[in-house]
C-alpha cells in the first residue's frame, strides 16, 4: 500500500496535494483498497464552495456507498470529469489520474492540523 | 439446465389464449383517445403459450430461495418463519374481497381489526395511539419525522437538526433528511452504545429529536437510554426510536417506559408477514400523545359500537399512502398476535435472543466477535481473522450457499470493518442452528487450510461467483433484443 510524501491526509482517508494556492484532493490507496471496486462517483459542479471536513460528494463501491470529505475549505475551480465516467480509475491510481477536485483554498493554516505519510501510515495500521 | 428469457422464448404470434372474435365495432384508438396519451406499440413484447409462460415462471419460483427453503439469518431484517395461518385469514371473504371504497357501515370488521391491532401495537410499545397507514419501515421513519416536525411548526419555533447515533439504521439519516432535517451524527463508545455525554454534548433547542435504534445495528441494547431521553426531553426534544428490532423486546420491555416518543413497527419483521419479495412491507407508527393529532389522516375511531374513518383532523400531516395502508398484511400481523398471545410474544422474543447468543457463544474464538458482550436477537462477528488469508467476509457468505444456507447480511454495520451480522429468529431449532454452526466452523478451516476453495465459492450453485462490479459499471436494466 502506498504512502506518497508529497502530500497530506485526512483521517477519512482524502489526501490533497498544494500548489501555491491550489489544492487537488482525492481518496487514498488505502480507501480504495477498502472500498473494493468503485462503481459511481459524485462530485460537486465547478464554483461550489466546499468546507473543512464537510461532505463533497458520494462514492459507491460494490460493498458500500461512503461520504467524501473536503480536507481543506475554498471554492471549487475544476473537477475531474473523465473520473466521473470511468469511476474505476480510483482503483487503479487512486494519487494520480483519480483526483477528484482541484480547490482555490481560501485559509492555508487548514492544512496545519493534516496528517503527514507517516502519521496516516500509523493511523491506517492502527485502524486495522 | 440454463432458463432462457421470456423474450427469447417468443415466437411470432404465437397467443396463450385465443379470443372469440369481438361482436363490438373497431374504432382507431387514434381516432378517439388524445395523442397525447397514445402510447407507441411496445417492440419486442413477448409472444408465449401459456404452457411455456408457466413453466418459465414456475422454474423461475424454484430458483429462489425464501424462508421456507431454509434457513435465512439476515441480520437486521428478522427473517421468522410466516406462520401459513395468515395466509387463510388474509384470504377471508370479508377481508379479501372488500373494496377500499366501500362505506364504513359495510366495513365494520376491516374497521374493527385495524383499531384492535392499534390497539395491541400500542400495548406492545407503551405508546399511545398508532397509525396503521405507512407502506413500510422507512415510510414509517418518514412519517414520524414529519409528525415531528409538524409539532414543531405548530408551535411556531420550528427546529433544523436531529442527532443519529452511528448505530442506527440506515435508513434513519434518510428519512430525517427527507423531512427536512439535518443530521448530527455521534458515536458509538467503546461498549457499543451511545452515552448520555455525548448526546447532551450536541442537544440544544434547535434538534426536534434523537433518532435511535434500540437494540442498535451491533445487536446491543441502548443501556442508557431512559438517561438520554431526559436529556432530550429537557430542551423539548423527542426520542425516535426505529423499531426494526422489536423482535428482541416484545413483552419484556416497553420502548414507551423508557421515555421513547416515536416508534415504527415493522410488521413484516417482528409481526410474521412476508418479508422481501413476498410483502409488501408495513410500517405502521406509534406515538405518545403530544404527536398524535399529527398523525396522517383518516384516524378509525370508535363511537359505542362502532367503528369511523375520521378525517376532521386539522393537524394532520395528511395522507401518505392510497387508501388505508397495506390492510390484507395488517391482518396477517393481527393474526399472528392473536394467535400467539402476550405469553407468546414474550417467549418469541426470549427465544430469538436466546438462539442469537448460541450462535455467538459457538463461533466466538473462531470468528472475531466485533463487541464481546451478551447481545440481543443478532451477533455481528467480522472476517478479521480470516482476511489474514485473504479471505474476505463475501468469500464466506458465498461458501455458506454450498451448505444450504442463505448467508446472513455482511458489510453491516459500517462501523465494524468486514462485518457479518447474524440474527436467527425465534423460529429455528436447535438442530438447524447447529448445521448452520457446523458450517461455519468447517468455512473456518477451510480458510485456514484451503482458502481457495472459499474464494472461489459457491460451487454447488446454479451459477457460480457473478461479475458484480461489471454489473452495477454497466447495468443491462431492459431487454435489448
Amino acid at each position: 500500500m502506498e504512502f506518497p510524501k508529497d502530500i497530506k491526509y485526512t483521517k477519512e482517508h482524502e489526501w490533497v496535494r498544494v500548489e501555491g494556492n491550489i489544492a487537488t484532493v482525492g481518496i487514498t490507496d488505502y480507501a480504495q483498497d477498502s472500498l473494493g471496486d468503485v462503481v459511481y462517483l459524485e462530485l460537486p459542479s465547478d464554483g461550489t464552495a466546499v468546507t473543512k471536513d464537510e461532505t463533497f460528494g458520494v462514492v459507491e463501491s460494490v460493498k458500500a456507498v461512503s461520504d467524501l470529505y473536503s480536507p481543506i475549505g475554498g471554492t471549487v475551480i475544476e473537477i475531474n470529469d473523465a473520473l466521473i465516467d470511468n469511476p474505476e480509475v480510483i482503483n487503479d491510481d487512486p494519487y494520480g489520474d483519480a483526483w477528484m477536485l482541484k480547490v482555490e483554498m481560501n485559509n492555508h493554516g487548514e492544512l496545519e492540523d493534516l496528517l503527514t505519510a507517516d502519521e496516516y501510515k500509523k493511523y491506517v495500521e492502527e485502524e486495522k | 439446465m440454463k432458463e432462457p428469457l421470456i423474450f427469447e422464448k417468443s415466437a411470432d404470434k404465437r397467443k396463450g389464449v385465443s379470443i372469440p372474435k369481438s361482436d363490438c365495432p373497431e374504432l382507431n384508438p387514434q381516432a378517439v383517445i388524445p395523442k397525447d396519451f397514445l402510447r407507441d406499440d411496445i417492440k419486442g413484447f413477448p409472444e408465449v403459450s401459456e404452457i411455456d409462460a408457466v413453466r418459465h415462471f414456475t422454474r423461475l419460483s424454484q430458483r429462489n430461495f425464501g424462508v421456507d427453503s431454509g434457513f435465512y439469518p439476515l441480520g437486521s431484517c428478522t427473517m421468522k418463519y410466516n406462520p401459513k395461518i395468515n395466509e387463510d385469514t388474509a384470504r377471508l371473504a370479508g377481508f379479501s374481497k372488500a373494496h377500499p371504497y366501500q362505506s364504513d357501515e359495510l366495513s365494520q370488521g376491516a374497521l374493527q381489526l385495524m383499531y384492535e391491532l392499534e390497539g395491541f401495537l400500542c400495548e406492545i410499545s407503551g405508546m399511545d395511539a398508532v397509525t396503521l397507514q405507512p407502506a413500510a419501515g422507512a415510510h414509517g421513519e418518514l412519517c414520524g419525522m414529519l409528525a415531528i416536525a409538524a409539532y414543531f411548526k405548530e408551535k411556531g419555533k420550528p427546529r433544523k437538526k436531529v442527532i443519529i447515533p452511528d448505530t442506527a439504521h440506515g435508513t434513519n439519516p434518510a428519512s430525517s433528511h427527507l423531512a427536512g432535517f439535518s443530521v448530527v451524527p455521534i458515536k458509538e463508545e467503546n461498549g457499543g452504545v451511545i452515552t448520555p455525554d455525548s448526546v447532551a454534548a450536541v442537544m440544544n433547542e434547535d434538534t426536534a429529536a434523537l433518532m435511535l435504534t434500540n437494540p442498535n445495528t451491533l445487536g446491543l441494547f441502548e443501556r442508557n437510554i431512559k438517561e438520554i431521553a431526559d436529556i432530550v426531553h429537557k430542551k423539548g426534544g423527542f426520542i425516535y426510536c426505529d423499531g426494526a428490532n422489536l423482535n428482541a423486546l416484545m413483552g419484556i420491555a416497553k420502548l414507551g417506559d423508557m421515555g421513547v416518543d416515536v416508534i415504527q413497527f415493522n410488521l413484516h419483521k417482528t409481526f410474521s408477514t412476508p418479508h422481501g419479495g413476498g410483502g409488501p412491507g408495513s410500517g405502521p407508527v406509534g406515538v405518545k400523545n403530544p404527536l398524535e393529532p399529527f398523525l396522517p389522516k383518516p384516524r378509525i375511531i370508535k363511537k359505542g359500537k362502532r367503528f369511523n374513518l375520521d378525517y376532521n383532523r386539522p393537524k394532520s400531516i395528511g395522507r401518505l399512502k392510497a387508501f388505508y395502508g397495506n390492510f390484507a398484511i395488517m391482518v396477517r400481523a393481527y393474526s399472528y398476535i392473536r394467535a400467539m398471545g402476550p405469553d407468546g410474544l414474550k417467549k418469541a422474543s426470549e427465544m430469538a435472543v436466546l438462539n442469537a447468543n448460541y450462535i455467538k457463544e459457538k463461533l466466538k474464538g473462531r470468528y472475531h466477535l466485533a463487541y464481546n458482550q451478551t447481545c440481543m436477537h443478532e451477533c455481528v462477528f467480522s472476517d478479521k481473522l480470516q482476511s489474514e488469508k485473504d479471505v474476505h467476509i463475501l468469500d464466506i457468505a458465498k461458501r455458506l450457499m454450498d451448505y444450504g444456507f442463505h448467508p446472513p447480511t455482511i458489510y453491516f454495520p459500517l462501523i465494524v470493518s468486514g462485518a457479518l451480522m447474524i440474527e436467527p429468529t425465534e423460529t429455528e431449532t436447535k438442530e438447524t442452528l447447529d448445521g448452520f454452526i457446523d458450517a461455519m466452523l468447517k468455512i473456518a478451516d477451510e480458510a485456514q487450510e484451503n482458502p481457495a476453495l472459499v474464494k472461489n465459492a459457491p460451487h454447488t450453485t446454479r451459477l457460480g461467483r457473478l461479475d458484480e462490479t461489471r454489473a452495477a459499471r454497466n447495468p443491462v436494466l431492459r431487454w435489448k433484443g
